[in-house]
C-alpha cells in the first residue's frame, strides 16, 4: 500500500480496494452495497443542485475507473447512471450480465442489484413527502467518496457562522416547548443536526465558532454518543476531514430518524414559519426521516433503538422475509442402520433406538414454514465420518440435562495460565474435545481436553508402507511419536483475533492482524490455505455450521463469505460504516450476522448477498453474537455491557439484559435455548433465563408492524446467576452436548 | 437530553513548547509561534486518531490495558512505520528532566555492556502457556476453592459486620446471596424481597454439609496427633478463600479450647490452638475483626497465664508465651485502630500485671514478652525504665535463699528475655562507649550483663552491615516453630474415636441465633480485657475465674463446653482426657433438603456437631515440648 500521509492518495488506495470489491464479487454482490448505480439513482431524483454534484461525482469515478482500465465497471456505471457514452471511446458491450455474473452458485433472484433496489424503493409506503427520496443507507464509503472535496462541497453552502448557535438554540427552545409526547421524538433531531452544523462550521474554516458551538451544545447530546463526539471534537480543521472515516460516514450516509407524522408536521411547520432554511437544508440533505402513522414513541422506546452511528435502521430495511427456521436434518435412516450394526452386541440397542425415533419425529414435524428450502444454498455432502459424528451427537443429546431456572448448568472453567496478556481468541469444538487459542504472539495453539492425544498423520513415505486394507487404517496413519496434549501452529505474522473449528474437527480457521485468514489441518497440523482479501486486520472468522463455508470480517468494513476450496470470496457483504467486529452464521447456514463498531448488527442473506436486517440499539461496538438453537432469536453483547435480544423473524429488539459492567466477549445459548450464558471482561459469567425473556414479550400486530417495542425492565428477574472468576476475563463460552457450560479465559495475575 | 455534562473535549492540545523542543531535536531552530500552534494542533489530532485505532486493537486483544504493540499496529494501519525500541510488557519508564525553563520527558536508554550480557547466566525460560480446568459452578452453586474468588470478599465481610442494619436493596441482596453460593433458589430470593428493611440475613451462619464435614476434619486435624495432617489443616486454614462462614465456629473453637486447656494445663493443645490463630490471621481473605473479642483473650491467656503446663519446671511453656506474644503483636499491628485501641489496651494490661509485686514469674515473663514484641518504642518507654527494679527482683531470687526451683527458673527466663530484647534497643539508642560501670549505674543488677550483650549486638550489627551483600548469614533470632512431638500415644491409651454428627431431636442446647457463643459464654472471656480498667486485679485472678466459670458451666443446664475427665489409666503421670467441645450449628432448611444426610425432620432443632476431641496429655514423662530455644 502506498504511504498514507497524503490524504488524497489514501483515498485512492481505499477506492482501489473498494473497486476490487465490485470486480471480484462481480455482479452478484449485494444489492444495497452501494453499487454506483444506487448512488446515482438516489442522486438523480434529488434536488437539481444535488444532481449536479452527483454528476460531478460520477465523472470522477468514471475517470478513475478508466485510468485503472476497469472498462467493464465503467460501462456498467455509465449505463446505470444514465450517462451517455459521450466521453467513452471503447464501448465494451458484454453488459448483458450487469447484475449477475461469473460466480456459479447464484440463483435466479439473486444478484441483480438494480431490480432489488427498485423493489426497495417501491416498498417504501411512508415515503416522506418533503424529504429526499429513499437513498440506501447502507451506502458504504467506497464509491461515494471519489473525491473528498466533492463530497464535502455540499457543506460549502453556508450561512453566517455566528447565527448557528442561534438557529440551534431556537430549535432547542421550540422542541422544549412542544407537547411532551412529541418532545422525545423531536429531540432525536438534535444529535445529527449538531454534528452536521459543527462539520459545516469546520469545513468553512470557522474554527473558533465551531469550537464554541461544540462547547456550548455537546453537553446536550445523549451520553451514548460520547465516543463519536470525542472523534468529532478532535476534528477542528478542514484538513482533518480528509480521510477521516467517521466524518465520511456522517457525510455519505443519511442519519435515519423515525418520527411520527404528527411530530414531523409540527417540526416542519415550525421551521417553515421561522424561515429557518439553514436547519431545513440540513434536515433535507443529511437526514432521512422515516415517518410513521400512529402514536409518537416514548423516550425509553427511542433510547432503546438509537445509539448507532447512522441512526436507526429504516423499517423497510427489516421488511424482507428471513427464513429463520432450521434445515431438516438430512440423514435419519443411515445412522439407524449404522447404529444397529454398531450396537449389535450391546443390549442398549432398543434403548438407543427410542430416543432416535423421538428426534426423528420431532425433525419430521419440523416442516417449518419459516425454514429455507433444503437446497436454498448448496451444502456439502455428508461424509461417513460426519454421520458417525451425528450419531454421537444424538447419543449425547439423550443424556442432555434439561436446564431451567431451577436447574442451572455446572460451569467448567478453562484458565489459560502464563498467557501474559496474550490470549486473544478461543474456540471449542462442538463435541468439546479440543480447545484452540489464538495468541498475540501470532501463534495458534490447540489442546486436547480428552485423554486422547493429538497426533499427526505420518509422513508420505511412511504412509506408503501402510496396509491400506486393514480395518484400523485410520489408526495406522497416525504417528504415535507425535502424540502430545497440545500443538502449536505457526504461520500468522500478527495477533490472531478470530478462531473457529470446522464442525467435523478436521480444520481450524484463524484470522489475524496480518490481514489473512488461514485454514489449518488438524490431521497434519499444518497450514493449508491462506485466504487473502482483507488488507486490514481481520477481527473475526467463523465456520458455517455445515462446514465448507466461512465468513470473515475486519477493519475494512466488508464481510466476506468464502468456501474453503476457493481462494477468492464468494460474497462480499458491504454496508457497515465501521469495523466488523464479530461474525456468526445462522444455524441454518443461509444467513450471516455481523456486528460492527458502528453499533449495528446486520443480517445478510448468503444466497443473494442482501442485507436483510439492520438492528440498532447498542451503544457501543458489538463484540459477541449468538443465535438461539432454533434460529428464531439472536443475542448480542457490546462494550456497553448490555446484552440485547432480537427476534430475527420480525427484526425486533425483544429484550435487554443489564448487569455486566464491561465488554461482553462471549455469549452462548444452551443446547435447548432455555438459558443464555454471557461472559465478560468484568470477570463474570452470568446466566439468564431466556425462556422467560422471550415469553414476556408481547408481540401484537401493531408492534410487529411498527417495531416500537416496550421493553420490560426485568433484567434482575431474568438473571439466574452470577459467577465471579478470579481476575480472569471470560473470552469464550460453550455448551457441551450434555449442556455443561465450558468457559475459557486467560488468568491475569 | 443528556443527564450529565461532559468535560470539555475539544481543547486538549499538545503545548507548543513540545513542538519547539521536538523541532530543535531534529535540528530546526527558531520555529515560528504560529507554525508551532498549527503543528501542535495537527499532531494532537493525529495522535488522537492513532490512539483511537490502538484502542480497537486493545479491545480485540481482550485486554483492558493499552500496550505499545497496540500502538504499533495502529500505526501499521495508517501505513506508518512502528516506533522501535518501546517494546515492554509493563509500563515504559519515562524519565523527567527540566532545565533552562524546559521540561522534558524522555526514555532513558542505558548503555549496555555486551560482556555483561554474555557473562550473566541466562534468565529462566518463562513458563509456557498451559490450560487448567476447574469448576466455576456446580449446578448453580460456586464451590469455595482456591481457583475461585473468595465467596465473600473482605470488604463485603466488613460491611456486613460493621453495617448490619443497612437497608439492603432487593436486587443487591439477591445477587449477593447467589454470589455467596448459598444455593439460594430464586423462590427463596423472592421471599426475601418482601421485607425491604432487613437485618443481617440469617443465611450467613448456615453451613452446608460439606462445610460441616470440613470443619470437623480441620478441627480434628489441628488438635490431633498427626503432625503431617495438622500442617495440612493449618495450610488450608491459612490459604482457603471460602472459610469466612466458618470463622465464628473457628473462633469459638479456639477460645473455648484455650479456656479448657488452660485449666487442664495442656500445653500441647494450647500450642496447637495458637497455631490455628496464626493460620487464621495469615489467611488474606478473612475479615477477623469481628472475632477479635474471642481470639485476643485466648491469645493473651496463653501469654500471661500463671501456669500453662503440668510441670512448669520441665516443659518449655516459655516458647508458647513467646509465640503467643508474637501473635499478639501481629494482631495489634493489623487490627489496632483508633476506635478499638487494641494496642494501648493490651499494653496497659501487660504493664499493670507486670507492675504488680505479687505477679508470678511466669506471668511476669509473659507480660514482658508481650510488651517487647510490640516494638522497640514500647521497650524504650516501658521496659528500660524498669530494668533496675526488675534486676533487683531477679537478684533477690537468684542470690537469696532458695525459695523454689520454679521461681528460680522463672527469674532466669525473665532475665534472658530482658537481655535479649533490651540489648538491641539499647545498642541502637545508647551512644558509645559501653562502660560496665555506667551500665550498672543505669540498670542496676542487670547492667553488666546488658553491657556485654549490647557490645555483642553492636558487633553483630557491624558484621551484618559488612556482610550484607556477601553471605547469607542470618543473625536474626530464629523464630520458634512450635512443634510438639507426641510420644506415647499408644501408651496413654485410647485410640481416637471417629467424630460424629449427631442430631438430637429433643435436646436444645443453644439458641440458633448468631453470635450466641459469645452471649452465653462465661464472663471470663471478656474479663482479661476488661481487667485493665479495674486496676487491682492480677492475671492470676483471671485464670481462677476462668476455671471457676468452667466448673460452673459443667453443672449448668446449658453447658457450652462439657468436660469429662476419663479415668487415668495410662502411663504414670499421664492423664488422658476426653473433651467434648460442643458447637452449635444452626440448621438450614434449604441445605438439609439437598443433603440427604440429615433427616428433614430435624430442621427445627439445631444440629449439634459434636466434635469429640480425644487428646493425649503432653505432660506425660515421655512427651516433650520442643522449641529451638
Amino acid at each position: 500500500m502506498a504511504a498514507v500521509q497524503d490524504g488524497q492518495l489514501n483515498m485512492e488506495v481505499e477506492k482501489d480496494i473498494k473497486t476490487e470489491i465490485t470486480n471480484d464479487g462481480s455482479g452478484n454482490i449485494n444489492a444495497n452495497s452501494s453499487s454506483p448505480g444506487s448512488t446515482s439513482s438516489g442522486g438523480k431524483s434529488k434536488s437539481p443542485a444535488g444532481s449536479g454534484e452527483d454528476q460531478q461525482t460520477l465523472l470522477a469515478v468514471l475517470q478513475f475507473l478508466k485510468r485503472n482500465k476497469l472498462t467493464e465497471s465503467v460501462d456498467i456505471l455509465r449505463r446505470e447512471a444514465g450517462l451517455s457514452a459521450d466521453a467513452d471511446d471503447s464501448p465494451v458491450s458484454d453488459s448483458a450480465g450487469a447484475g449477475s455474473g461469473g460466480v456459479p452458485n447464484v440463483s435466479a433472484d439473486g444478484g441483480d442489484a438494480n431490480s432489488l433496489l427498485s423493489r426497495v424503493s417501491i416498498a417504501t409506503p411512508f415515503a416522506p413527502p418533503a424529504t429526499a427520496p429513499p437513498k440506501v443507507v447502507a451506502a458504504s464509503g467506497g464509491e461515494d467518496q471519489p473525491d473528498v472535496n466533492v463530497v464535502l462541497s455540499a457543506y460549502s453552502q453556508q450561512g453566517d457562522p455566528v447565527l448557528y448557535p442561534l438557529y440551534y438554540n431556537g430549535l432547542k427552545k421550540f422542541i422544549e416547548s412542544v407537547l411532551d409526547c412529541h418532545r422525545a421524538e423531536l429531540s432525536q433531531v438534535f444529535y445529527p443536526l449538531f454534528v452536521h452544523m459543527y462539520l459545516e462550521l469546520v469545513y468553512n474554516n470557522h474554527e473558533n465558532e465551531a469550537k464554541q458551538f461544540f462547547e456550548k451544545f455537546s453537553g446536550d447530546q445523549e451520553c451514548y454518543y460520547e465516543e463519536d463526539l470525542r472523534i468529532l471534537s478532535s476534528m477542528s480543521k478542514k484538513e482533518h476531514m480528509k480521510g477521516n472515516e467517521t466524518m465520511l460516514d456522517f457525510r455519505t450516509s443519511k442519519f435515519v430518524l423515525r418520527i411520527s407524522r404528527d411530530s414531523y408536521q409540527l417540526l416542519k411547520r415550525h421551521l417553515q414559519e421561522r424561515q429557518n432554511n439553514q436547519i431545513w437544508n440540513i434536515i433535507q440533505e443529511h437526514l432521512y426521516i422515516d415517518i410513521f402513522d400512529g402514536m409518537p414513541r416514548s423516550k425509553s422506546q427511542i433510547d432503546a433503538m438509537s445509539g448507532s452511528l447512522a441512526g436507526e435502521g429504516k423499517r423497510d430495511a427489516n421488511k424482507a422475509k428471513v427464513f429463520y427456521g432450521l434445515l431438516k436434518e438430512p440423514e435419519i435412516e443411515v445412522p439407524l442402520d449404522d447404529e444397529d450394526e454398531e450396537a449389535e452386541n450391546e443390549e442398549g440397542k432398543p434403548k438407543k433406538k427410542k430416543p432416535k425415533k423421538d428426534s426423528m419425529g420431532s425433525k419430521s414435524k419440523k416442516q417449518d414454514p419459516n425454514a429455507p428450502q433444503q437446497t436454498r444454498i448448496p451444502l456439502p455432502e455428508l461424509k461417513d465420518s460426519d454421520k458417525l459424528d451425528k450419531i454421537m451427537n444424538m447419543k449425547e443429546a439423550t443424556k442432555k440435562i434439561r436446564l431451567g431456572p431451577d436447574n442451572l448448568p455446572s460451569i467448567c472453567f478453562y484458565s489459560f495460565l502464563n498467557a501474559y496478556q496474550g490470549l486473544t481468541a478461543v474456540d471449542f469444538t462442538d463435541d468439546s474435545s479440543l480447545i484452540a487459542g489464538g495468541f498475540a504472539d501470532s501463534t495458534v495453539r490447540v489442546w486436547s481436553v480428552t485423554p486422547k492425544k493429538l497426533r499427526r498423520v505420518k509422513s508420505a513415505a511412511d504412509l506408503s508402507n501402510i496396509d491400506k486394507e486393514s480395518d484400523d487404517v485410520l489408526e495406522r496413519i497416525m504417528d504415535e511419536k507425535t502424540a502430545s496434549e497440545s500443538k502449536i501452529l505457526y504461520g500468522h505474522s500478527g495477533p490472531v483475533y478470530g478462531i473457529s473449528f470446522s464442525p467435523d474437527r478436521n480444520y481450524l480457521l484463524s484470522s489475524s492482524e496480518d490481514g489473512t485468514v488461514r485454514l489449518w489441518s488438524l490431521q497434519t497440523f499444518t497450514c493449508l490455505v491462506g485466504y487473502k482479501g482483507h488488507n486490514y486486520p481481520v477481527w473475526d472468522t467463523q465456520f458455517s455450521p455445515y462446514g465448507y463455508y466461512f465468513i470473515s470480517g475486519g477493519h475494512d468494513r466488508v464481510a466476506r463469505l468464502w468456501a474453503t476450496d476457493h481462494y477468492q470470496p464468494l460474497r462480499m457483504f458491504a454496508g457497515h460504516l465501521a469495523d466488523i467486529t464479530c461474525t456468526l452464521f445462522h444455524p441454518n447456514s443461509n444467513y450471516v450476522a455481523t456486528g460492527s463498531a458502528d453499533r449495528t448488527i446486520r443480517l445478510w442473506d448468503v444466497l443473494t448477498g442482501n442485507c436483510v436486517r439492520i438492528l440498532t440499539g447498542h451503544k457501543g461496538p458489538i463484540h459477541s453474537l449468538a443465535f438461539s438453537p432454533n434460529g428464531k432469536f439472536m443475542a448480542s453483547g457490546a462494550t456497553d455491557g448490555r446484552v440485547l435480544l432480537w427476534d430475527v423473524g420480525h427484526g425486533l429488539m425483544v429484550g435487554e439484559l443489564k448487569g455486566h459492567t464491561d465488554t461482553i466477549y462471549a455469549l452462548k445459548f444452551s443446547r435447548d435455548g432455555e438459558i443464555l450464558a454471557s461472559g465478560s471482561m468484568d470477570n463474570t459469567v452470568k446466566l439468564w433465563d431466556t425462556l422467560k425473556a422471550f415469553d414476556d414479550v408481547e408481540l401484537d400486530d401493531f408492534t410487529a408492524a411498527t417495531g416500537h417495542i416496550h421493553l420490560p425492565e426485568n433484567s434482575q428477574e431474568l438473571l439466574l446467576g452470577t459467577y465471579m472468576t478470579k481476575s480472569t476475563p471470560v473470552i469464550h463460552l460453550h455448551f457441551t452436548r450434555r449442556n455443561l457450560l465450558l468457559a475459557a479465559g486467560a488468568y491475569n495475575p | 437530553m443528556a443527564e450529565e455534562r461532559r468535560p470539555k473535549q475539544c481543547t486538549v492540545v499538545l503545548p507548543t513548547e513540545s513542538m519547539k523542543a521536538m523541532a530543535e531535536s531534529i535540528g530546526v531552530g527558531q520555529l515560528q509561534e504560529e507554525s508551532c500552534a498549527a503543528l501542535s494542533e495537527e499532531v494532537s489530532y493525529r495522535i488522537k486518531e492513532i490512539a483511537q485505532d490502538a484502542l480497537k486493537f486493545m479491545h480485540h486483544g481482550k485486554r483492558c490495558k493499552l500496550t505499545t504493540s497496540d500502538i504499533d499496529h495502529a500505526l501499521k494501519l495508517k501505513n506508518v512505520e512502528p516506533l522501535y525500541g518501546f517494546q515492554s510488557q509493563e509500563f515504559i519508564p519515562f524519565r523527567f528532566a527540566s532545565g533552562g525553563g524546559r521540561e522534558l520527558h524522555f526514555y532513558e536508554e542505558k548503555e549496555v555492556d555486551l560482556s555483561d550480557i554474555i557473562n550473566t547466566p541466562l534468565p529462566r525460560v518463562p513458563l509456557d502457556v498451559s490450560l487448567k480446568a476447574h469448576w466455576l459452578s456446580i449446578e448453580g452453586v460456586q464451590p469455595a476453592i482456591p481457583e475461585n474468588p473468595p465467596p465473600a470478599p473482605k470488604e463485603q465481610q466488613k460491611t456486613e459486620s460493621t453495617e448490619p442494619l443497612k437497608a439492603v436493596k432487593p436486587g443487591q441482596e439477591e445477587e449477593g446471596s447467589i454470589q455467596k453460593g448459598q444455593g439460594a433458589t430464586s423462590a427463596e430470593a423472592k421471599g426475601k424481597k418482601d421485607g425491604l428493611m432487613r437485618m443481617k440475613p440469617r443465611s450467613t451462619h448456615e453451613l452446608s454439609v460439606e462445610q460441616q464435614l470440613y470443619y470437623k476434619e480441620i478441627t480434628e486435624a489441628c488438635v490431633g496427633s498427626c503432625e503431617a495432617k495438622r500442617a495440612e489443616a493449618l495450610q488450608s486454614i491459612a490459604t482457603d478463600p471460602g472459610l469466612y462462614q466458618m470463622l465464628p465456629r473457628f473462633s469459638t473453637f479456639i477460645s473455648e479450647g484455650v479456656r479448657v486447656n488452660v485449666v487442664q494445663n495442656n500445653l500441647a493443645l494450647l500450642i496447637y490452638l495458637m497455631r490455628m490463630v496464626k493460620a487464621l490471621m495469615d489467611n488474606p481473605t478473612l475479615y477477623l475483626e469481628k472475632y477479635l473479642h474471642e481470639l485476643i483473650p485466648a491469645v493473651v491467656t496463653c501469654i500471661v497465664s500463671k501456669q500453662l503446663c503440668l510441670r512448669p519446671d520441665v516443659d518449655n511453656h516459655w516458647a508458647l508465651r513467646d509465640f503467643a506474644a508474637r501473635l499478639m503483636a501481629q494482631s495489634c499491628k493489623t487490627f489496632s485502630t483508633t476506635t478499638n485501641n487494641i494496642q494501648s489496651r493490651i499494653t496497659k494490661t501487660f504493664t499493670k500485671s507486670w507492675l504488680d509485686d505479687k505477679t508470678q514469674w511466669t506471668t511476669r515473663y509473659g507480660c514482658i514478652a508481650g510488651l517487647s514484641e510490640l516494638g522497640p518504642d514500647v521497650i524504650k518507654t516501658l521496659i528500660l525504665p524498669r530494668l533496675t527494679v526488675e534486676g533487683a527482683r531477679i537478684k533477690a531470687v537468684s542470690d537469696g535463699p532458695v525459695v523454689s526451683n520454679i521461681d528460680k527458673i522463672g527469674a532466669d527466663h525473665v532475665q534472658s528475655l530482658l537481655l535479649k530484647h533490651c540489648a538491641s534497643v539499647i545498642a541502637k539508642a545508647r551512644p558509645l562507649p559501653d562502660n560496665v560501670e555506667q551500665y550498672r549505674a543505669d540498670y542496676g543488677y542487670l547492667g553488666p550483663m546488658l553491657c556485654s550483650h549490647v557490645v555483642k549486638a553492636r558487633a553483630q550489627a557491624a558484621l551484618q552491615a559488612q556482610q550484607v551483600n556477601r553471605t547469607t548469614l542470618t543473625i536474626t533470632q530464629p523464630r520458634p516453630t512450635l512443634t510438639v512431638s507426641q510420644s506415647g500415644i499408644g501408651g496413654s491409651g485410647g485410640s481416637r474415636t471417629a467424630s460424629i454428627i449427631k442430631v438430637p431431636s429433643s435436646l436444645t442446647l443453644m439458641s440458633t441465633r448468631p453470635g450466641t457463643p459469645t452471649q452465653l459464654s462465661p464472663p471470663a472471656t471478656k474479663y482479661i480485657v476488661m481487667a485493665t480498667s479495674s486496676g487491682s486485679s492480677s492475671t492470676q485472678q483471671v485464670i481462677t475465674r476462668t476455671s471457676s466459670s468452667l466448673t460452673s458451666a459443667t453443672s449448668t443446664p446449658q453447658p457450652l463446653v462439657k468436660l469429662e475427665s476419663g479415668g487415668s489409666g495410662g502411663l504414670g503421670g499421664s492423664r488422658p482426657l476426653q473433651k467434648y467441645i460442643v458447637v452449635s450449628l444452626p440448621s438450614s432448611s434449604s441445605l438439609e433438603s439437598k443433603s440427604g444426610v440429615l433427616p428433614p425432620s430435624s430442621s427445627a432443632s439445631p444440629i449439634l456437631l459434636e466434635a469429640r476431641i480425644k487428646v493425649d496429655c503432653s505432660d506425660s514423662p515421655s512427651a516433650s515440648t520442643q522449641s529451638p530455644h
